[in-house]
């Protein structure tokens, strides 16, 4: 595994075009939190119109420009390009290259003990047809009539004859898809061919089996969104009729077109993608977590095989439960009973996956590290997400539910305290790894504490929001009685996004400052068991300075008759 | 990628002309049922079928798959369900009647 | 910085029996059933929901010509037996014979291609665009896809014939598993189309 090799590479292939497995996942990591914090901007723009809806922004309103903002008051055309922008930047160029791209890429190899993903200039190709697909995305803002504007889910006939910024998200998409999709390819080969010695199937560390159930969600369910993409491409540039169906009457005036086609064909395709999507978004966060508590709790995980078997199982039935998001488009009752059924069985899985986790913590040895600090607290807060969920996935119930602040709620519970935590918490754990130096776990905790109050402000008033019947995406609520009546639950929450915001501000100073003021460490300061802790902190080109052995489970922590509290995967003696 | 593989090949040879000239003719007789104008049901059924034997047979013999490792078997089983889950859903969705009105 | 040696390229894994390339195949084959079963899928969907099919009335046979698809058809099909060739000459050790039947399987290819265009401007001449009806709509989509899934296909067995038969010279075992990748691959597209052709055309 140590590097045969002699000559330095030049700068832009050493950084820019590396084929390097840790650069690439730095270079993800990097990209996603600047889009992270791009689309989280966008929202706080939204939230001061929904907290003082017509009122003007002060500096920025000016700044966004007449169109956008006349006079400093948000159109309620740009209200919607940000709302449609925040939910595509979040998910599709914030947490999934974060998650998968970003942590997957840097630490599955180094955890499987190999010098490299199976193929590191496919792995290069990947990244660099991501970030243009995320230009593009940015560059839709500046098309006239703006950027899309018909939600993240892109509905049909809306986005079929929306302004062009909606072809160039089109167009964005399909270049992020197949940079994905090239990327999961990657990863399944690496996890079942280059896997060092010793190192069986039931022996990989659970953020490895989490990562390989993703890379499958996204081989598979990827293509049919991107087959309907080009379709709706082709209803908006080459004037098909895919989306559009016969009759349609526009701003009084029958649309000219063939007719034909059906709308709820692209609710089909885009969501047999998007509900796997939801578990990509949250299965490599349960990979995290699931290494932070064996980590600091220095026993191993409760119910392991449990856990891997749970994780296999989400991942098939995600496929089958995507219609949940369409039990209003007036499908019978036989598909929408059989669809009720396979959300409430996938639920099950994830309470006995959320169950382990917090039997793990039982009779631990618990360190609250920062990274403790975000997994402990992701354990409620995915309860909190999962359980709101299961309304929504009873039809009768979601009758009521269905495009109210509820479900903004129930997602933004799972994604935000619950996946967006979880990958806080693989920062400040891996942190040392990749870079060699600590963060500071005090900047840690105030990072963390701010956090967490401000996320539960802005998410948790939401589902009251829904309950008094508050539609989502409304570019003004107080035009309704129902909105006045929880409008001041409306200012709470913009004010609650406000202050997430400056929680921000100690994680970003921590991050940059400790690249070069953070304490040095060597291979394996947080005294853990898997094996990417047996590299040095950061790894070199290869990875391992010899060539990785693999003795015992991933978790022996606490075994009884050894002096250490740890006996790690890659050590012969305990 | 055994040594023996020139023998192996050479051996093997004979398989792929038969499929090569069996798939002609399979194409030959789709083209001439069609002519027989069967009832719409009936016409896709056939169809369907001689073109799941020749693609079987493109996939067994040509691709390889009669003799392939179980990982691939495994990926292809798990994507054949996935594959008749998106044809079939999306249409039983879409069309299940119960008034006999379109889209109730 | 030298490039990382990475295990099982040409190789095969010793449990799983697959060198790399050969598993990253058939998983990018995986995605591409799901690719075209969707495309599939809204077909159904598409014609189901319609009164009648084609939507102008009259039989796809007769919109459509069915001599030339039966004619792209048997290229196609022959075009994946010269590939079997090119790879098996691999095997066999001859690089001139792979050469051979490799050109012959990218001439096949463009010969697919050219009746393609020819179909294609027929129709445009007659003013059957895909925004005409959806039969026009899925058949461009359906066949342009595919047709886009042949060109991707021209160039990774040009780039094979030509830059990448060097690799024949230093490891002959790497480049008779690349033809056979790519081959896999060129089955595929073969494959879809064994599907398009009675689906667009004949039913």
């Amino acid at each position: 595994m140590t590097d045969h090799g002699h000559h330095e590479l030049p700068f832009w292939r050493k950084y820019i075009f590396s084929v390097d497995h840790k650069v690439i996942g730095i270079q993800y990591a990097v990209t996603a939190l600047v889009f992270l914090f791009f689309g989280f901007s966008l929202m706080m723009l939204m939230r001061w119109q929904l907290a003082y809806p017509g009122q003007p922004l002060p500096v920025f309103g000016k700044l966004l420009g007449e169109t956008a903002m006349p006079g400093g008051v948000m159109a309620p055309e740009f209200y919607n390009q940000l709302g449609a922008m925040h939910g595509t930047i979040m998910v599709f160029l914030g947490v999934v290259p974060l998650a998968v791209g970003g942590f997957g890429n840097f630490v599955v190899p180094l955890q499987i003990g190999a010098p490299d993903m199976a193929f590191p200039r496919l792995n290069m190709v990947s990244y660099w047809v991501f970030l243009p697909g995320c230009i593009l995305m940015l560059c839709s803002f500046l098309m006239p009539g703006g950027a899309a504007q018909s939600g993240w889910t892109s509905y049909p006939p809306l986005s079929d004859i929306a302004p062009s910024g909606q072809t160039v998200w089109c167009l964005a998409m399909v270049l992020i898809i197949t940079s994905s999709l090239l990327g999961s390819i990657n990863f399944i080969v690496t996890i079942v061919q280059l896997r060092a010695k010793g190192l069986s199937f039931w022996r990989l560390p659970f953020f490895v089996h989490a990562q390989l159930v993703t890379a499958f969600l996204l081989l598979l369910a990827f293509p049919p969104l991107e087959a309907a993409t080009v379709m709706q491409i082709m209803d908006r540039v080459a004037g098909t009729s895919f989306f559009l169906p016969s009759g349609l009457v526009v701003s009084g005036e029958q649309l000219k077109v063939a007719g034909g086609g059906s709308p709820l064909l692209w609710q089909h395709l885009f969501w047999f993608l998007a509900h796997p999507e939801v578990y990509v978004l949250i299965l490599p966060g349960m990979g995290i977590v699931a290494e932070v508590i064996a980590n600091n709790t220095r026993k191993p995980l409760w119910g392991y095989r449990l856990l891997v078997y749970s994780v296999i199982f989400i991942g098939f039935m995600s496929f089958v439960v995507w219609a949940h998001h369409m039990f209003m488009t007036g499908m019978g009752t036989t598909m929408s009973t059989f669809f009720q059924t396979t959300t409430m069985i996938i639920s099950i899985p994830s309470v006995v996956i959320l169950t382990c986790f917090i039997m793990s913590l039982y009779g631990g040895n618990i360190r609250f590290t920062t990274p403790m600090l975000f997994a402990t607290a992701f354990l409620p807060m995915f309860a909190i997400g999962g359980l709101t969920g299961l309304p929504l996935g009873l039809t009768a119930a979601d009758i009521y539910l269905h495009d109210t602040f509820y479900v903004i709620g129930h997602f933004h519970y799972v994604v935000a305290p619950g996946t967006l935590f979880a990958l806080f918490a693989g920062v400040y754990y891996w942190y040392p790894k990749a870079t060699g130096r600590q963060l500071s776990d005090k900047l840690g905790k105030v990072h963390f504490w701010l956090s967490f109050v401000a996320i539960n402000l802005v998410f948790m008033p939401m589902f009251f929001q829904g309950m008094a019947g508050l539609s989502r995406r409304l570019y003004d609520p107080t035009v309704y009685a129902h909105g006045r009546g929880v409008q001041a639950l409306n200012v709470l929450i913009s004010w609650g996004a406000w202050g997430l915001a400056i929680a921000q501000l100690p994680f970003i100073i921590n991050f940059v400052m400790s690249l070069r003021a953070g304490a040095r460490v060597a291979e394996n300061p947080w005294h853990s068991t898997t094996l990417e802790w047996a590299a040095p902190s950061p790894p070199g080109h290869g990875n391992f300075l010899t060539e990785p052995v693999v003795y015992r489970e991933p978790y022996e922590y606490s075994v009884p008759g050894k002096t250490k509290d740890y006996s790690p995967q890659f050590q012969a003696e305990g | 990628m055994d040594a023996a593989g020139h023998e192996d090949v050479s051996r093997h040879m004979g398989k792929y002309y038969v499929v090569f000239v069996a798939l002609l003719c399979l194409t030959a007789v789709t083209v001439g049922v069609s002519y027989l104008h069967l009832t719409r049901p009936l016409a896709i059924t056939v169809a369907l079928i001689i073109a799941a034997v020749k693609a079987g047979m493109v996939a067994a013999v040509f691709m390889h798959l009669i003799s392939e490792k179980k990982v691939i078997y495994a990926v292809l089983i798990l994507t054949a369900l996935f594959f008749a889950l998106l044809l079939a859903l999306p249409n039983l969705t879409t069309f299940e009647h119960h008034s006999g009105m379109p889209g109730t | 910085m030298s490039e990382t040696v990475i295990p099982y390229m040409v190789k095969p894994h010793p449990v799983t029996g697959l060198p790399n390339g050969k598993l990253g195949i058939w998983l990018f084959l995986a995605s591409e059933v799901m690719l075209f079963g969707a495309l599939f899928s809204s077909y159904v969907l598409i014609r189901i929901g319609a009164p009648h099919w084609p939507p102008e009335g009259g039989l796809s046979s007769e919109i459509l010509n069915v001599p030339l698809g039966t004619f792209n058809t048997a290229v196609l099909i022959t075009s994946s037996i010269t590939m079997v060739l090119a790879w098996a000459s691999c095997k066999m050790g001859s690089l001139p014979r792979f050469k051979m039947w490799m050109s012959a399987t990218v001439f096949l290819a463009l010969v697919f291609l050219v009746v393609k265009y020819f179909e294609y401007s027929d129709k445009f001449h007659h003013d059957h665009f895909p925004s005409h009806d959806n039969f026009f709509a899925v058949y461009f989509l359906l066949t342009g896809l595919h047709g886009l899934h042949i060109v991707g296909g021209i160039v990774v067995n040009t780039f094979l014939l030509t830059a990448g038969s060097k690799m024949w010279q230093t490891d002959p075992e790497h480049f008779t598993n690349r033809v056979e990748n790519a081959g896999l691959y060129w089955h595929f597209v073969d494959l879809v189309w064994i599907f398009l052709f009675p689906s667009l055309y004949l039913l």
